[in-house]
């Protein structure tokens, strides 16, 4: 917990409980009920026949978390800490947002618990997910424009810790990723748990056998890890977390943390990330908010070091054209995020043997970015 | 071994007197005008200097030590460009000198490195301001003379108060409200109970701050503690008398009163 003293108690009292909820069959109870009648889980595990047909290699499965109640995985994460937060007792929640998923998760469980909600999310953010912040309002939710630095995802984080910092006793702090201080990587990690544990009793029933490898997109991380660690001891199942690659490898233009971070210390967290020699925060870009992140959740950082999980990149214009080649060939419009994903099993799937099976987590869908696509398109 | 901090708050406390404390960030406008207003404020009553390390995401502070950061860093200020001006305030002064600083630019520096230079340099204290002592073992976990500032918040609960006093060195830091710096209207009123709380677990001198402005607030605090920390208001002046030649000798002359009424003048 690498916090200010004044956030260390919240962390304490958030451990404390979240250790006692874990052991309540209870909660665990109240979850699915939610997850099946709120959200529409288990999502589906689909095969991606045509998409396969046209890499002409390995079979492809797309885990649709797109299909989940607000699009994308995080509405499981947001649940989870709703109910969290009504065990502390708490009556208001903050959160950061990058591409708005997580925001409009929250603003959502905030509605459906009668909680007063405070979005934070950069400006630069809130114009290119602009049908996200409309979201957000409808449900009640007040969205604060974060406008300094680089007006993306982090400096929204850095914003939520102020709040958090200054209202403490009153309020929970709805983290959205596996990422930030004890307990947090490891609670979000859990509440995301459920995706790998579908997608492994899904394929065995669909094939009779696990898969050789999983895909997911890496920001701070959580769809990835939420996919990866029901897996982690099928020493069969290779796992890669696709990063956002940006413009290329190049500082300031991407945000892949593996491919020229070091270790440092970001927002309560120790973990890989980009900084300069001076051990400033570097300037990152990628044409999807959710992915625009300097630091990456810890977790994948120990998977990395271990050799369980291998990390790559995929670049802003791979990302594109996997967008383009999904909605064209499946009828699915995917997240620019979880394009990121796709692009990789488009460069790996030929290689592939045709007995060979990939699942790829499709976190969310992508109505959120037509407008930006349809913008870069014309560029 | 005794250093300046330890020197300082022994001489106010035989004379009945808290110390002043002074917060700015270091490179903000530049390291010459750092260099600079440490002497002035030395000059109008500081008792303590503490230096801000400048940081792109600095949690814990509000808008205006933001801004100071982002002064510091756009005037190419670096963690050994800060420890280079405090060796130049030396050759000048022995004004106590504490570094605030968040850990990913000392992180990347080598924590061993950092307090080692920093010790030479002529830096009294550090405070870390995403360090707690829960994480302060293994690699950060490293014997020096620079004393480790800890910090208490009004949420610590008692049991953690005496755990984090007995890791304390120098001076206990009391942030006197929940919430970033800045500059508040009003003083905590669950400030005196908590100063007793961190009074009644050790014998270190224990400095309030966060959110104190004026010289009313100034003596309001030090009739409670032994040192008074004020931050925020200086920058502010900082940054509205950056651009004058006499920038320093300004900032000094609106610190004057406030040192003064830790002193019971």
């Amino acid at each position: 917990m690498f916090v200010p003293e004044t956030l260390m108690t919240a962390l304490n009292e958030l451990t404390a409980e979240y250790e006692k909820a874990r052991q309540d069959p209870a909660f665990q109870a109240e979850l699915d009920d939610l997850f099946a009648h709120f959200v529409g889980r288990p999502s589906p595990l689909y095969l991606a026949e045509r998409l396969t047909e046209a890499l002409g290699g390995a079979k492809i499965y797309l885990k649709r978390e797109d299909l989940n109640h607000t699009g994308a995985h995080k509405i499981n994460n947001a649940l989870g800490q709703a109910l969290i937060t009504r065990r502390l007792g708490k009556k208001r929640v903050i959160a950061e947002t990058g591409a708005g998923q997580h925001g409009v998760a929250t603003a959502t469980v905030a509605a459906r618990f009668g909680l007063e909600c405070v979005i934070y999310m950069g400006s630069v953010d809130m114009e290119r997910q602009a049908l996200n912040v409309a979201r957000m309002r409808f449900l009640g939710a007040t969205v604060v424009p974060v406008p300094v630095g680089q007006a993306t995802l982090k400096e929204a984080v850095n914003e939520a810790m102020r709040d958090w910092v200054t209202n403490v006793r009153t309020t929970h702090y709805i983290l959205g990723t596996a990422y930030g201080a004890h307990p947090f990587p490891m609670m979000v990690r859990d509440f995301q748990r459920v995706i790998g544990v579908e997608a492994r009793r899904q394929i065995l029933e669909a094939e009779g056998r696990l898969p050789d490898l999983l895909i997911a997109c890496v920001g701070g991380g959580s769809n990835a890890i939420g996919l990866f660690h029901p897996f982690l001891d099928d020493t069969n199942v290779r796992m890669v977390g696709i990063e956002a690659g940006g413009e290329g490898i190049i500082p300031g233009r991407h945000a892949a943390r593996f491919q020229g971070g070091k270790l440092g210390v970001l927002q309560g967290t120790k973990t890989f990330l980009l900084a300069d020699e001076n051990g400033q925060i570097q300037l990152t870009h990628s044409i999807s908010a959710g992915l625009d992140y300097a630091a990456v959740g810890p977790e994948h950082a120990y998977l990395r070091d271990l050799g369980r999980a291998q990390y790559d990149f995929a670049t802003d214009d791979e990302a594109l054209a996997a967008f383009h080649l999904l909605s064209k060939t499946e009828g699915i419009i995917p997240a620019l995020e979880s394009s990121h994903a796709v692009a990789h099993a488009i460069k790996v799937a030929p290689q592939m043997g045709k007995d060979e099976i990939i699942i790829v987590n499709l976190s969310g869908r992508g109505d959120k970015d037509v407008a930006q696509v349809a913008d870069w398109s014309l560029k | 071994m005794q250093n300046r901090i330890d020197q300082t708050f022994e001489r106010l406390r035989a004379l009945g007197q808290s110390a002043f404390i002074a917060y700015i960030g270091a490179g903000d406008p530049n390291l010459a005008a750092t260099e600079a207003l440490a002497l002035a404020l030395e000059e109008a009553g500081v008792d303590i200097l503490e230096l801000g390390v400048p940081f792109s995401d600095p949690v814990a502070d509000g808008i205006v030590n933001q801004l100071a950061a982002q002064r510091g860093l756009e005037s190419g200020t670096t963690l050994r460009g800060v420890l280079d001006c405090v060796r130049k305030i030396r050759e000048k002064s022995q004004l106590p000198i504490v570094l605030y600083t968040y850990m990913n630019p000392v992180y990347g520096f080598g924590f061993a490195r950092f307090l080692q230079e920093a010790e030479s340099a002529g830096v009294d204290g550090v405070l870390l301001l995403d360090l707690p002592p829960d994480e302060d073992h293994g690699e950060f976990d490293v014997p020096s003379n620079v004393r480790r500032i800890r910090l208490i918040a009004p949420t610590t609960p008692p049991e953690r108060i005496a755990q984090l006093t007995a890791r304390a060195e120098g001076f206990v830091y009391y942030v006197s409200r929940e919430g970033v710096t800045g500059e508040r209207a009003a003083l905590a009123d669950t400030m005196g109970v908590g100063v007793a709380a961190i009074r009644a677990t050790t014998n270190l001198p224990i400095a309030v701050g966060f959110g104190i402005s004026s010289p009313e607030q100034a003596r309001e605090v030090a009739a409670q503690a032994d040192g008074v920390v004020v931050g925020s208001a200086i920058v502010k002046r900082i940054a509205e008398f950056g651009g004058l030649a006499d920038m320093p000798r300004r900032v000094a002359e609106f610190v004057r009163p406030m040192a003064e009424a830790t002193k019971g003048k």
